[in-house]
């Protein structure tokens, strides 16, 4: 009977340990990807020209594909796709909105003068509560919203030349 | 002198509470903070972390409840935005049965041994 017991507790020790042992091989962060096809919703904000509130009814208002960029001065994954983001506005076929993430305006207007402005339109979210609203994870993060108003894309991180092609083959 | 020592500490004592207590966010907003996890720190609550993305997110807390919007309108929205992981009240469904039915199940398995023992005590 004791036995009995002794390999129970020993087998179950051996279950638990290689359960947990391969339990931490996983990445447990949790990156809150973009599971389904979901509406966009509607927010305000201010305009970085013209310090006007605006809302996001009068921005989206074209039967365009849009493509929402999140970015900063002080962001250097920014700068490194900041060039795809100038293409795609060469292919005139996407509007490209930008939210200017927690940044300094300043610093903001330096870098769309050295690096160029791919943007029809800039929104400031100095406090992060516009980006919270469209679920952004950090900078930069793109959306690709369909002409019937639907984020169909969520790109966390920096825009490279596998998901430039990507882009180019879902707005074509 | 040692009423005023004494005084002074009574002072000192209360004044450390009321400067500590939160006065920054209603009783509500701390509720729903407690209950909202952080995306960037995760395993903490926006309520726990100070990290940018917390405080941005108690602010959208704050502009939803001012909107007039419910507790439970708000953690509804932050689930909508970012996946039931956001919220520390899971709801039961096929992924979540298990992390339920687990501390039911070992305690129906306890009482069972339990009984078993006294059974085999009475005998």
């Amino acid at each position: 009977m004791k036995n009995r017991y002794f390999f129970i507790i020993i087998g179950l020790f051996f279950f638990f340990f290689i359960v947990l042992f391969e339990g931490l091989k996983n990445p447990n962060v949790y990156i809150p990807e973009l599971q389904e096809e979901k509406n966009l919703s509607k927010f305000e904000a201010i305009d970085f020209y013209s310090n006007k509130k605006i809302s996001s009814l009068e921005i989206f208002n074209d039967n365009k594909f849009y493509l929402i960029n999140i970015w900063a001065s002080w962001c250097l994954p920014c700068r490194q796709e900041h060039d795809y983001l100038i293409k795609l506005k060469e292919q005139n076929l996407i509007r490209l909105i930008g939210i200017n993430y927690k940044d300094d305006s300043e610093n903001a207007r330096k870098f769309l003068n050295e690096m160029g402005n791919p943007y029809s339109k800039i929104l400031k979210d100095s406090n992060g509560t516009v980006s919270i609203q469209l679920a952004a994870y950090g900078v930069p993060e793109t959306f690709i919203i369909d002409k019937n108003k639907k984020i169909i894309k969520k790109i966390i991180g920096p825009i490279d030349k596998k998901i430039y092609n990507e882009i180019l083959l879902i707005i074509k | 002198m040692k009423i005023i020592k004494f005084l002074i500490i009574i002072f000192l004592y209360f004044y450390s509470f009321s400067s500590f207590s939160n006065e920054k966010y209603s009783e509500l907003e701390t509720k729903i903070h407690k209950n909202l996890r952080c995306i960037i720190c995760q395993g903490q609550s926006i309520y726990d972390s100070q990290s940018d993305f917390a405080e941005s997110m108690k602010l959208v807390v704050k502009q939803k409840l001012d909107s007039g919007m419910s507790e439970q309108e708000i953690y509804f929205f932050f689930k909508n935005q970012y996946g039931e992981w956001i919220s520390y009240d899971p709801a039961f469904n096929t992924k979540t049965y298990f992390l339920w039915g687990l501390p039911v199940l070992i305690f129906l398995l306890g009482g069972a041994i339990i009984l078993r023992k006294l059974a085999v005590l009475k005998n």
